[in-house]
């Protein structure tokens, strides 16, 4: 999940919609803001909850950032690291499955034979209403 | 994002669900090319018919409409894309799922060869450019039933490219034209389908079945070379009718196996072509090509009022028939299109570049398949046209009605009736009774040969055709009986015996003074009307011509 946010975060368009500060910070210090927090929790349906939770997110991407100090000028990008493998063909038979009772045990909720989610990104308006994540 | 498609109630459950299909719903990261460059914009208005709105207020108002379509097409296939669980429609919930579908850690995607061919197969028989080299991408997105937060797809590139969909439209009525069209096929590429959600607004949650999650998906981008609705639902329903042949979907509509999103924009002539938007979730022919127009009106009314055309994704709801906003606020979204670091690329070949001594199960010979390539319904249209000299527009009608065409040649096989006749029969009478039951060609209570035998009793004119019209009838209601068996219970034979048939026109003309007198005044339709009572008076089984000749005969004697 937190490497997920991250992720989001790195990969986060330069000048999207809202103003996302720490991508305007070269020094990549990590400071997110109030804002981006909130576009990631509806993104990635995640309650960040704590002030302790954003700052570990800010953290983990001042870490990540890192990556860029690597100079990669001149070098041709790999399609993949596995790109001279061949790529294995499996036949088109059923042996897997049939396990739903098992996969069910992992979720949170269940009804019936049906996993359980949130609303999720269905009903903004909802979402709208629930109290706003403050910075301080 | 996603509107209704079904809504609907389970007896016995006690939520209200909403079934979201949004297989579609996260179509594709690159626009269509509804905006694309001023100069393929260009080439391509001057072939757009024009559509005229529906008020033009000083006859200068011509509109033309360009409609792109997006459609996903499930593979027919044994097991997933990327895992060995089953694929098969309405399976208890959960059922289908593997550990890689489930996104379980640790699991990874193992491709299926026979996803790869149907992919291959159908790009073949779209006149596709296919890609010996091809390459899997990551589409993120977050939704519940994604659990792997991405979908497996070709972003980068796609299996097959450049290809073509010829289709045909019928215009005008007696005598209709067919009119050939060519659409341009972008691109062909495998990709993953996500599981269902039902949601449950009353409990405000969400059921999540991953069945379908994992399931192969052909994604088809068709350029924006359509005007209108009826020519991308005819394009989608000779595409449905090609994936059939090829075994590569079952592309039932019905079920979800064919999903098409339509790109939908209007411009003036020689203007650069105009905003467009999305509508989703079009999982019927019917409606396709309904909300495709109502959106062409929509947008010329809009911009003929003055107002501008945002570039949004509406969604056809076909109980008001109307295209409205989808829920898309926040604007185009940031797909996070990655290379999928655990599939190296996908390499195919032909029988030139087959590395020798490779295991025959695991490449991929693209002329091989080439050659196995079964005949598409374009061909079997014209060879339906050059054997049996039937019009274009009755060739359509038999392949586009499921099962008529095997109906039709099974027949056809057992009778020596004229193969015009058959096909007037097959089209006319036979699918009449099936259309009026609302019944499908399976469900006939006639089978092929039994008609066969019908029509065979009309050629060799042991029966009238108006006797063979209440034959039918009989056959119909299944009571096990043959043609040959009703005809002579209900004594429908024709009469041969010419006395008995002069002496029926001898008495109808007795009985009917005034029509005589009518034909001896001149009046030359009136011996149309004893024609008529003779028959009727031999419950139609005397031949018109011959009761004709014995009138004549009397009339003048």
């Amino acid at each position: 999940m937190w490497a997920r946010a991250v992720l989001l975060l790195l990969r986060t368009p330069v000048g999207g919609r809202r103003g996302f500060t720490s991508k305007a910070d070269p020094q990549g210090s990590g400071r997110v803001t109030a804002d981006v927090i909130e576009h990631l929790e509806r993104l990635a349906l995640v309650d960040f909850g704590s002030q302790e939770a954003v700052a570990r997110l800010e953290k983990a991407v001042a870490f990540a950032d890192r990556l860029r100090a690597v100079d990669t000028d001149g070098v041709e990008p790999m399609e993949s690291v596995l790109e001279d493998r061949c790529l294995y063909l499996r036949s088109d038979n059923v042996v897997e499955g049939n396990c739903a009772e098992e996969l069910l045990q992992i979720s949170h909720r269940v009804v019936e034979e049906y996993f359980v989610a949130p609303p999720g990104n269905i009903s903004l308006p909802k979402l709208d209403e629930q109290e706003p994540f403050s910075p301080n | 994002m996603a509107a209704p498609v079904l809504r609907w109630r389970c007896p016995g459950r006690r939520w209200a669900l909403t079934c979201f299909d949004r297989g579609s719903v996260h179509g594709r990261g690159a626009p269509t090319g509804s905006r694309s460059s001023g100069k393929r914009g260009q080439s391509s208005v001057a072939q757009q018919p024009l559509i005229t709105a529906q008020k033009p207020r000083k006859g200068e108002h011509k509109w033309a409409a360009v409609v792109g379509l997006e459609i996903h097409a499930q593979i027919s296939s044994n097991s997933k894309l990327f895992s060995g669980s089953q694929v098969h429609f309405a399976a208890p919930p959960n059922s289908l799922v593997s550990f890689f579908d489930a996104s379980l850690p640790g699991t990874l995607p193992v491709l299926n060869r026979r996803c790869v061919e149907a992919a291959v197969m159908t790009g073949l028989a779209l006149n596709c450019h296919i890609n010996k080299k091809s390459l899997f991408d990551r589409k993120h997105y977050f939704y519940a039933d994604l659990p792997a937060g991405y979908q497996i797809t070709q972003q980068r590139l796609p299996i097959a490219v450049n290809g073509s969909l010829a289709y045909s439209v019928c215009v005008g009525k007696k005598p209709s034209r067919v009119i050939n069209k060519t659409v341009r096929i972008k691109q062909i590429q495998l990709e993953q389908d996500s599981g269902k959600s039902l949601h449950d607004d009353l409990r405000s949650q969400t059921l999540i079945d991953l069945n379908r999650a994992g399931v192969g998906l052909l994604e088809v981008v068709l350029e924006p070379d359509m005007s209108c609705g009826e020519e991308a639902a005819t394009a989608v329903r000779e595409l449905q009718l090609i994936l059939q042949a090829l075994g590569t979907s079952q592309a039932n509509m019905a079920e979800g196996q064919l999903r098409v999103d339509a790109n939908v924009s209007v411009h003036q002539p020689g203007e650069p072509l105009g905003v467009r938007t999305e509508v989703k979730n079009l999982n019927s022919a019917r409606f396709l090509a309904k909300a495709i127009d109502y959106e062409i009106q929509r947008q010329i009314k809009e911009l003929e009022n003055g107002g501008e055309i945002l570039n949004e994704t509406r969604s056809f709801d076909y109980k008001l028939g109307c295209t409205v906003p989808m829920r898309d606020k926040e604007g185009k979204q940031d797909y996070r299109f990655i290379p999928e670091p655990n599939l190296p690329p996908l390499l195919l070949y032909d029988s030139a570049s087959l590395p020798a001594g490779a295991d025959p199960q695991q490449v991929v010979n693209i002329d091989q398949i080439r050659e196995q390539l079964p005949e598409l319904p374009s061909v079997t249209r014209e060879k339906l046209i050059q054997q049996y000299g039937m019009l274009p527009e009755h060739s359509f009608t038999l392949l586009n009605e499921v099962g008529l065409l095997e109906f039709f040649q099974n027949v056809i096989k057992e009778t020596r009736a004229e193969p015009k006749k058959v096909t007037s029969w097959v089209l006319n009478t036979f699918l009449g009774f099936l259309k009026q039951q609302n019944l499908a060609v399976s469900e006939s209570p006639v089978t092929p040969s039994a008609l066969a035998e019908l029509l065979s009793l009309l050629d060799r004119k042991a029966i009238s055709s108006a006797a063979a019209k209440q034959v039918l009838e009989e056959l119909w209601r299944g009571e096990g009986k043959t043609a040959a068996q009703i005809v002579s219970e209900k004594r429908l034979e024709l009469m041969r015996d010419p006395d008995a048939l002069e002496q029926l026109c001898q008495a109808t003309l007795e009985e009917h003074p005034q029509v005589v007198m009518d034909v001896k005044k001149g009046n030359p339709r009136a011996i149309n009307k004893l024609i008529g009572l003779v028959r009727k008076a031999s419950l139609n089984r005397a031949d018109p011509t011959v009761i004709k000749e014995i009138l004549e005969k009397q009339l003048s004697s």
